[in-house]
C-alpha cells in the first residue's frame, strides 16, 4: 500500500527497519527529519539502538566510525557544511575499510550561508573513497538505503546516499515502504570480520609508511571498482522481493531512438521527463540517469550512451575555475566511444534556484546544432544582475 | 653451564606477572614517559578492553604496519576524535550487551586542544569510557610545537625565547577544573613516578560506571630536553615541587590529593630540563619568571592543600594518598 510520506520521514523508517544498532547525529544548519524520525522510534521502544547526539558533525562520523569498529550497524545523516566538518573522518572510514551508511541531503556549501538544494557537498566527497549512489525520487531513497547497507557491508566499503536536500528530503510523495521481513530477509546480520574484539585483539588505523601505502590506496581503488558488481546485484536482488529497482550503476531512459541525451543525478530528472512528456514539440531525448558517481560505471556509461550524437551533461555543482565536475569524468569515459557524442556541460539548480519545466528546453536549444562542445556554464545564472566587472 | 640467553623473548614474557596490553619492541624513546604510562595504564585495566587512540606519538611508535605492540583491540582514527571514537564503541557495546570497557588514549594536544569539543561532548553525554590524557606538555610527535597544556615560559619550537619573550607566555590550561565542571563520576591526576597510585587510579576509574578521566604527567626527555634515565626523578619534581597537583576528584568535588612532605624549589624540577634553561640566564627577566613559576607552584600547593606531614614515602601501595572522607578505595 502506498503512503504519503515526507521523504526524511520515510528515510528515518526505511533506516529503523535495516536494524541499526548504533545512529550518531547533528544537527548542523537543519538536520533533516531523518534523525528526528529514528529519534522518535527509539523513544518510543520501536527500535533497539543507541541514539548519540553529539556535539559536531565531526564526532557524529566518528561515533559511528567506532560503533561499526566495535561491531554495530550503524548509521549518520548530514549535508552541508556538516559533510565538510566531517571530511577528515569521511576519508578514514573509508581507508579504515569501515562499512557503514550515510544519507547526505544534498545542499550547498558556504559562503555565502545558503541551506538549499545543490550537490556540491557530495561532490566536494567525490574523492573520499565512498561509494555514492543518487537518488531520483524517494522510492528510490528508501529502496537505494535497504541496498546500501547491504553494499557497504559486503564490499567493507562505507555508501553514501545522496539525496536532493528540500526536493526530495521535505517533498511528500506517495511510496512504498518494505516490510520488516522483506528487509530482515534481504539484510543479514551486521558483521565486520576486522571488528575491534579482546578474543581476538588487531590494530586498526596504524601507522603505514611508504613501502605500504600504495598497496592499500590500490586495494581500496580495486574494490571500489569491484563494488560495481555489488551495486547492480544489490539492486537486483531487491527488485526480486519488492518488485522495484532503482537503475543499478546507470540507468537509460526516455527515448530509446533519441540522438540527444541529457545525464543527471539525482532529483532533477523528473523535472525534465515531465517537461519532454508535456511538449510533443519538443525534440525527444534519452536520459541517462547515474546513480552510481562512485565507483564511476565508465563502461555501463557508455552502454548507455550509445547512439548519441550530442550528450548534456547537466550537474548541480561545479569546480569553479575548471567548470563541472561529472561533465569531463563523463567526457573521459566516453572517447573510448568508437562514435562518442558530444559532451556538453552545464550547471543549474545552485543553492535551491528552482528548475522549472523550461530548463529541457533551455538546454536543449543550447546545443542544438552543435559541431562542438559548448562552452561549460551555469545555464540559469542571470550574469545581468552583477556589476559589469563581475559578468 | 645452561644458561638461558638473555634475550628470549618467550621466557621473558611468561616471567612476566601481569597482563601486558602493551608489548615491549616498540619504536619510543629511551625514557619515554607516554610509553611508561601506556603499559602501566593497560596492565591495570587488563584484556577485556578496546582501545581508541588519538594521532600521536603513542600511535606513531606502537603501530609501525605490518608491527603492532598492542596485545588489546585498538583503533587510531584521526588526531582530535578520540572521544567520539570512544563513544561510538561504548555505544556499540552497550547496545550488544557487552561487558568489555572503553579507553580513550590521547596525548595533552589531542586532550587539551583539538580533541577537546569531542572530550567534553563524550563526558556530557556520560559515556562508559576511561579517557587517559598522557600529558607530556607539548606536540611532541610534530616535532615539540607549544600545545595549551605546556606550561608558562617553556621554550618549544613556537614558543622560543628571544630578546622579546621568555618562552611561552600563557599559562598551563586548567584542564582539570574544566573537567570538574562536567561533574563526571571520577576524574583524576598521576604521574609516572608514582606508578601504584596510578594503577590503583585506571582500576578505581574502571569500575566506574560513566565517563571518567586521567590526566598522567610524562616525561618527554626529548621535548624537554632531560636525560632519559633521569625520567623519574623529573616526573617526582614536577610533583614536589607543586607544579603538577596529583589529586583525585568524584563529581567534580576533590576527594584526595598526593601529599607532598618537604615541598622543593621549582628551580630544582626547571633546571634538569633544557626546555626552561633560559631562565637560568643572570638577567632580571628569567628571575622574574622563574619567580613566576614558584608562585604557580605555591598557588598550587594552597589550593588543593597538598602540604602533607611526616617523611616522603615515594609509593607504596597508597600509603602517601590521603582521602578527605569516604572509605579507602584501595
Amino acid at each position: 500500500m502506498a503512503l504519503a510520506l515526507e521523504g526524511s520521514q520515510a528515510l528515518a523508517r526505511t533506516v529503523a527497519l535495516c536494524r541499526p544498532q548504533v545512529v550518531a547525529a547533528y544537527p548542523i544548519t537543519p538536520q533533516t527529519h531523518i534523525v528526528e524520525g529514528i529519534a522518535k522510534l527509539v523513544a518510543d521502544g520501536h527500535l533497539a539502538c543507541e541514539m548519540v547526539s553529539v556535539e559536531s558533525e565531526h564526532s557524529a562520523a566518528s561515533v559511528a566510525l567506532g560503533a561499526a569498529a566495535a561491531g554495530s550497524r550503524a548509521y549518520t545523516a548530514s549535508a552541508s557544511q556538516g559533510i565538510l566538518l566531517m571530511a577528515e573522518v569521511l576519508y578514514d572510514i573509508s581507508g579504515l575499510r569501515i562499512p557503514l551508511v550515510m544519507t547526505c541531503a544534498n545542499r550547498a556549501l558556504s559562503g555565502p550561508l545558503n541551506i538549499w538544494n545543490d550537490q556540491q557537498d557530495s561532490m566536494s566527497m567525490r574523492d573520499s573513497g565512498w561509494i555514492q549512489l543518487y537518488c531520483a525520487t524517494n522510492q528510490e531513497a528508501v529502496d537505494t538505503t535497504v541496498q546500501a547497507f547491504r553494499i557497504a557491508e559486503r564490499c567493507e566499503l562505507p555508501v553514501m546516499v545522496c539525496v536532493d536536500g528540500f526536493t526530495l528530503t521535505h517533498t511528500l510523495e506517495p511510496l512504498e515502504l518494505p516490510t520488516a521481513e522483506q528487509v530482515d530477509g534481504f539484510l543479514p546480520v551486521y558483521s565486520f570480520r576486522h571488528g575491534l574484539d579482546p578474543a581476538d585483539p588487531r590494530s586498526l588505523g596504524t601507522l603505514v609508511g611508504p613501502e605500504h601505502f600504495s598497496e592499500v590506496r590500490h586495494a581500496h581503488h580495486q574494490a571500489m571498482m569491484r563494488a560495481q558488481t555489488e551495486i547492480e546485484q544489490a539492486d537486483a536482488d531487491w527488485a526480486a522481493v519488492v518488485g522495484r529497482h532503482c537503475g543499478g550503476l546507470v540507468e537509460a531512459r526516455g527515448d530509446p531512438e533519441a540522438r540527444l541525451g541529457i545525464l543527471t543525478l539525482g532529483s532533477v530528472l523528473g523535472t525534465l521527463e515531465d517537461a519532454m512528456d508535456s511538449d510533443p514539440e519538443l525534440p525527444r531525448a534519452r536520459f541517462i540517469k547515474l546513480r552510481s558517481f562512485r565507483p564511476f560505471p565508465a563502461e555501463a556509461l557508455r552502454r548507455a550512451c550509445e547512439g548519441l550524437d550530442h550528450l548534456i551533461v547537466l550537474e548541480r555543482a561545479l569546480s569553479p575555475g575548471a567548470g563541472g565536475i561529472v561533465g569531463p569524468e563523463v567526457q573521459t569515459a566516453l572517447i573510448e566511444m568508437a562514435e562518442p557524442p558530444r559532451v556538453h556541460n552545464y550547471a543549474a539548480g545552485l543553492g535551491g534556484r528552482d528548475l522549472s519545466l523550461d530548463l529541457y528546453s533551455r538546454i536543449v536549444q543550447a546545443v542544438f546544432g552543435a559541431e562542438r562542445p559548448r562552452e561549460f556554464a551555469i545555464i540559469d545564472a542571470e550574469p545581468d544582475l552583477l556589476p559589469e566587472s563581475d559578468r | 653451564m645452561n644458561e638461558q640467553p638473555l634475550h628470549d623473548l618467550d621466557t621473558l614474557r611468561a616471567r612476566q606477572p601481569r597482563f601486558r596490553g602493551l608489548e615491549s619492541g616498540h619504536r619510543a624513546c629511551q625514557g619515554c614517559g607516554e610509553a611508561l604510562a601506556a603499559r602501566l595504564t593497560t596492565e591495570a585495566a587488563g584484556p577485556d578492553v578496546v582501545v581508541a587512540n588519538a594521532t600521536g606519538c603513542l600511535e606513531v611508535f606502537t603501530t609501525p604496519w605490518p608491527q603492532s605492540a598492542w596485545r588489546l583491540p585498538w583503533i587510531h582514527s584521526v588526531f582530535g576524535n578520540t572521544a567520539a571514537v570512544a563513544a561510538g564503541m561504548e555505544a556499540a557495546l552497550k547496545q550488544q550487551g557487552r561487558a568489555t570497557q572503553v579507553l580513550a588514549f590521547a596525548g595533552d594536544g589531542g586532550t587539551f586542544d583539538i580533541g577537546f569539543q569531542a572530550l567534553s561532548g563524550m563526558m556530557e553525554r556520560g559515556h562508559d569510557v576511561l579517557f587517559v590524557c598522557f600529558d607530556n606538555e607539548a606536540y611532541m610527535n610534530t616535532g615539540v610545537q607549544r600545545s595549551g597544556s605546556t606550561p608558562h615560559a617553556a621554550m618549544t619550537t613556537t614558543s622560543p625565547p628571544g630578546e622579546l619573550r621568555m618562552g611561552k607566555r600563557h599559562m598551563k590550561k586548567d584542564i582539570l577544573s574544566i573537567i570538574a565542571a562536567h561533574h563526571i563520576p571520577y576524574a583524576a591526576t598521576a604521574s609516572v613516578a608514582y606508578p601504584s597510585d596510578l594503577r590503583k587510579k585506571v582500576r578505581r576509574a574502571m569500575d566506574t560506571e560513566g565517563a571518567s578521566f586521567l590526566q598522567i604527567h610524562s616525561p618527554c626527555p626529548l621535548g624537554w630536553g632531560h636525560d632519559g634515565a633521569k625520567t623519574i626523578e623529573v616526573a617526582r619534581l614536577a610533583v614536589q615541587t607543586g607544579l603538577f597537583p596529583v589529586i583525585e576528584m568524584e563529581r567534580g568535588e576533590l576527594i584526595g590529593t598526593l601529599p607532598i612532605r618537604e615541598p622543593r624549589p621549582v628551580s630544582d624540577y626547571l633546571k634538569l630540563q633544557n626546555r626552561f634553561r633560559h631562565l637560568f640566564a643572570s638577567e632580571y627577566r628569567a628571575r622574574k619568571e622563574l619567580e613566576h613559576l614558584q608562585a604557580i607552584a605555591n598557588r598550587n600547593i594552597e589550593r588543593f592543600e597538598l602540604r602533607g606531614v611526616g617523611p616522603e614515602t615515594y609509593d607504596t601501595e597508597g600509603a602517601d594518598t590521603v582521602h578527605r572522607g569516604g572509605d579507602r578505595w584501595a
